[in-house]
């Protein structure tokens, strides 16, 4: 018999979704067009904080080919709050974003008025003849201002110090105060957002008749938003679709419940028209979540050997105006991430979480962990210094050992049980990152000024956790010509998931690649599905597949001894074929075509994470004279268990490498001392372009499997993103070493590196 | 602002007509008039470059023109890139390479490269970079792109040099 090439994991298959894209066939939000559609605009505050005093849609609603103004008292009596879908931190929850503006307005952005009409152009110039009158409260621009709780953004809770707790593992204070060394550091990671390419959008479709409702343009967690979405509209679930058709991009920001998910639908329902908003990328820089904004004070206690003893911090979250639905994954995981890589007997972190009048805070890729990543192993490279001790050989001395997996940091997280990293080598890993950047060779450049510019080496070592849980679902179905469709619950937003999961089923079922369609996120699809957040996709779906696989050929063992008048444990599977005990075979193809087609589902639950882990290296170049910092090479090792096709790991890694370069030296929300957004465009919202970062490698290991999933993968998008602040903070250091500074706030952009200059010229 | 004009070019080879407000782009023109929604809108800022049509031979952002202003253009979108369900050495040199996650950017992108490697079949990395500094594209960080606009180049020799 021919035998079925069945190895298709590990594969760099070509995409399945790329001749769709390639050829403009793609369907992303606004290309869907039901008819009779309406389309919507939104009025949002331009002011920080403030008392609405009145709202005048009259001249709006007037004009030609509008056809309504929706403002919070149409909403009714109880304005719906957007829910926590993540991160439980005791009081955040009362910091709740109403879907649109009552009382007051909190941030530049909010939502206070929708306006439906014919056209987006006609919607627009009807929301600029709306009638605003804010009244203007103090604002509250940043954590300090938020601290002193004179200006109160919710007046019922008394404060804006919205959550504080204290997370340890370890005597650290002890450790402290017995210490050989201790040094202490002030850190700031600044306030930006992932700007996927795609904004977002939403078409809503209400029929009467039957009194559904089909929201097209979801994703990432789209049976959570069906959830809060029928709660807010008083439905039942089911009469409720949620459509995942072609997404631009996520990277944590896409996808979460916004105000707009609430309003489009509920607009859709009183017009009783199909209703598209389509985000404008002015809206999309006020209104999806910003992230990253932390502040760090972080203590390390070492002997004089270099051997870590303790970690102490408190880190300091600015919030924005409102609790979103995961806005405190950010403050929570830049705490447990501070742990890092090492073997760090005892850690103390305080966590505060303030409310701001800026845009709420929500998660962009490696949450909390750019930021921990950046604070520990900056302060690392500082302590490694002080003690004289090589930067390599700290880390080296320190890295947990493979021996000693899993290793357990404690419970560093208040609303999760205790963390063990599952499995690694973690001195592997940064070995490979070595010898692969060529750090010997290169090491001589370090501190140096040899062509006008002052070069640095850094290298530094991250985990990284995936693989949430706490399931995924799929139903795979062997349809009547042959071919097998797989639904499944998580979500795509641009990874190639469809191509992924394809081969993890080719190789489970034996069958070839092209005989799979993917189909996902939709809540048609399943009774529940999880989404992709928290690096999960390939870990649980995947895993799901797996089981569903299985489960598919059981049944099609049981429908093929019908034909074969036997016991279904006398059919064999062998190559897509099943085989009855007297010899006679049919293909799965002609058993469906005979028998009708073959279901099965597949389910995956673990509430264990995933840890990949590796090490980064830079070499930067810095101009003293400008403060321009130029990166010449950069390279990112991360463990990942398991490839399922290298080639879209090694996009991923390269991705998240240049996105976070760019959140280093480029991306910053500038907000002035009134809390208004100063860059709401992409003109002076500096993205990474080809010329800016074009010496980038990313190497992929495959050392150690999890042990916590059937396929042994580990989440693979983020490891790229984890370590880049850390490092390329680490290489100007270095770079500037002989001037004596600290670039221990970010961005890097040329003015502050050359203000650190200039404040370090006059020191002298 | 009821006020209509009409516009006549030709889109992909064929002759199209739409009747259009004058203050609409040429990218909303093509997508919701015409109904070719492989032009991509990012921005309408004139700073993504997702919306990168070729009008006359040149690359330019369909958000930047009004639709009014291609009176009598010839203008390519992605959608006239294949020959019919056969991709063009350009667009299978980015199936090849992994030159696209998301899908969102890669019009714009595969239209100005499309551009700069008929003129210069010749461009290096530099070049290439330096040319599509002006797509912005958040999944990849370039390398695969450049790579296989690299890759490209061979076919476009070919073609300069079967040209008279």
């Amino acid at each position: 018999m021919t035998a079925v090439r069945t190895a298709y994991i590990g594969q760099e298959i070509e995409r399945t979704e790329d001749f769709r894209f390639l050829t403009g066939r793609g369907t992303f939000v606004d290309d869907y067009e039901p008819a009779g559609l309406l389309h919507a605009a939104i009025l949002r505050s331009s002011v920080a904080h403030g008392r609405i005093r009145k709202i005048d849609a009259s001249a709006a609603v007037k004009m030609a080919g509008v056809h309504a103004v929706i403002t919070a008292a149409d909403i009714g009596q109880v304005i719906p709050t957007i829910p926590i879908r993540l991160a439980p931190i005791k009081g955040l929850e009362l910091y709740l974003q109403p879907v649109i503006a009552t009382e007051k307005v909190r941030y530049v952005g909010e939502p206070v008025a929708l306006v439906l009409a014919d056209t987006r152009a006609i919607a627009e110039d009807a929301a600029a003849e709306i009638e605003l009158e804010i009244e203007m409260l103090a604002p509250v621009p940043d954590w300090r201002a938020a601290e002193t709780d004179r200006a109160l953004l919710f007046e019922q809770n008394g404060t804006n110090v919205a959550a504080r707790y204290t997370v340890n593992s370890g005597d650290a204070d002890a450790a402290f105060a017995d210490a050989d060394y201790t040094r202490r550091e002030f850190f700031r990671a600044h306030r930006h957002t992932a700007v996927p390419m795609e904004t977002r959008g939403v078409v809503a479709e209400w029929d009467a008749a039957s009194e559904r409702l089909i929201v097209t343009g979801a994703t990432k967690v789209t049976f959570f938003n069906r959830r809060a979405l029928a709660a807010m509209m008083q439905m039942p679930e089911n009469a409720i679709d949620f459509i995942e058709i072609d997404v631009g991009g996520g990277f944590g920001v896409r996808g979460e419940f916004y105000p707009e998910d609430f309003l489009i639908p509920f607009a859709a329902r009183m017009a009783k028209r199909p209703v598209k908003w389509i985000e404008d990328r002015a809206e999309h820089l006020q209104a999806v979540n910003h992230s990253r904004e932390i502040d760090c004070e972080l203590e390390i206690a070492c002997r004089r050997d270099g051997a870590i003893l303790a970690l102490r911090g408190r880190i300091h979250g600015d919030m924005g105006a409102y609790t979103r639905t995961n806005s405190g994954v950010v403050p929570a995981k830049a705490a447990q991430f501070l742990h890092g890589p090492y073997r760090i007997p005892a850690v103390k972190f305080d966590v505060m979480a303030y409310m701001t009048s800026k845009t709420p805070i929500g998660t962009y890729r490696a949450p909390g962990r750019f930021e921990a990543n950046f604070f520990r192993e900056r302060l690392i490279d500082i302590a490694a210094r002080d003690l004289n001790i090589d930067p390599v050989e700290f880390r080296r001395k320190n890295l947990i050992a493979a021996a000693e997996m899993p290793y357990s940091i404690g419970k560093l997280v208040p609303y999760e049980n205790e963390s063990a990293y599952d499995s690694g080598d973690y001195h592997a890993a940064l070995e490979k990152c070595l010898d692969t950047f060529g750090w010997n060779e290169k090491k001589k450049l370090q501190g140096r000024n040899v062509d006008g510019r002052y070069h640095g080496l850094a290298v530094t070592c991250f985990v990284e956790s995936g693989g949430a849980g706490p399931r995924e679902n799929v139903r795979m179905i062997l349809e009547r010509d042959g071919r097998v469709t797989i639904a499944i619950g998580s979500s795509v937003l641009g990874q190639g998931l469809e191509t992924v999961f394809a081969q993890i089923a080719a190789d489970a079922l034996e069958l070839p690649f092209e005989t799979f369609q993917v189909l996902h996120g939709s809540t048609t699809l399943l009774k529940e599905g999880f989404g992709t957040y928290h690096s999960r996709a390939v870990v649980m779906g995947g895993s799901a597949i797996l089981d569903g696989a299985k489960n598919l050929l059981s049944a099609i063992q049981s429908a093929a001894s019908l034909q074969f008048n036997c016991r279904p444990d006398e059919v064999t599977i062998d190559g897509g074929k099943a085989k009855g005990p007297d010899g006679r075979m049919l293909t799965f193809a002609a058993l469906a075509a005979a028998a009708g087609a073959v279901s099965a589902e597949g389910t995956f639950a673990n509430n264990k994470r995933t840890f990949s882990y590796g090490a980064h290296a830079a070499h930067v170049a810095v101009d003293a004279r400008t403060g321009n910092v130029a990166v010449l090479d950069y390279v990112a090792v991360e463990d990942i268990g398991r490839a399922i096709n290298p080639a879209l790991v090694h996009g991923q890694s390269l991705g998240a490498v240049v996105q976070g370069l760019g959140g280093v030296f480029l991306d910053h929300l500038i907000y002035d001392a009134n809390a208004q957004l100063l860059n709401a465009s992409l003109a002076d919202y500096l993205l990474p372009t080809a010329t800016d970062f074009p010496h980038v490698r990313g190497v992929t290991l495959e050392l150690h499997r999890s042990p916590s999933n059937p396929l042994g993968a580990k989440g693979a998008g983020e490891g790229g993103m984890v370590a880049v602040a850390a490092t390329a903070a680490n290489a100007v250091a270095a770079a500037l070493s002989s001037f004596g500074v600290q670039p221990n706030e970010l961005p890097l952009s040329p003015p502050r590196i050359w203000q650190l200059l200039r404040g370090a010229a006059a020191a002298r | 602002m009821s006020e209509r004009a009409t516009v006549q070019f030709k889109v992909n080879g064929k002759s199209c007509a739409a009747e259009v407000e004058p203050r609409t782009t040429l990218a909303d023109c093509l997508r919701h008039d015409l109904g070719l929604t492989g032009t991509h809108v990012g921005c309408e800022h004139g700073i993504c470059g997702a919306c990168t049509v070729i009008l006359d031979g040149a690359a330019v952002r369909a958000c930047l023109m009004f639709a009014v202003q291609a009176e009598g253009a010839q203008i390519v979108t992605v959608e006239g890139l294949a020959n019919g369900d056969s991709l063009s050495p350009l667009q299978a040199s980015f199936r090849k390479h992994h030159a696209l996650q998301c899908g969102f950017c890669t019009p714009g992108i595969l239209t100005t490269a499309h551009i700069l490697l008929s003129e210069e079949p010749d461009a290096d990395e530099n070049r290439i970079r330096e040319v599509l500094s002006g797509n912005i594209c958040r999944c990849t960080g370039y390398v695969q792109i450049v790579e296989a606009v690299l890759d490209a180049r061979a076919a476009y020799k070919q073609k300069t040099a079967a040209s008279p």
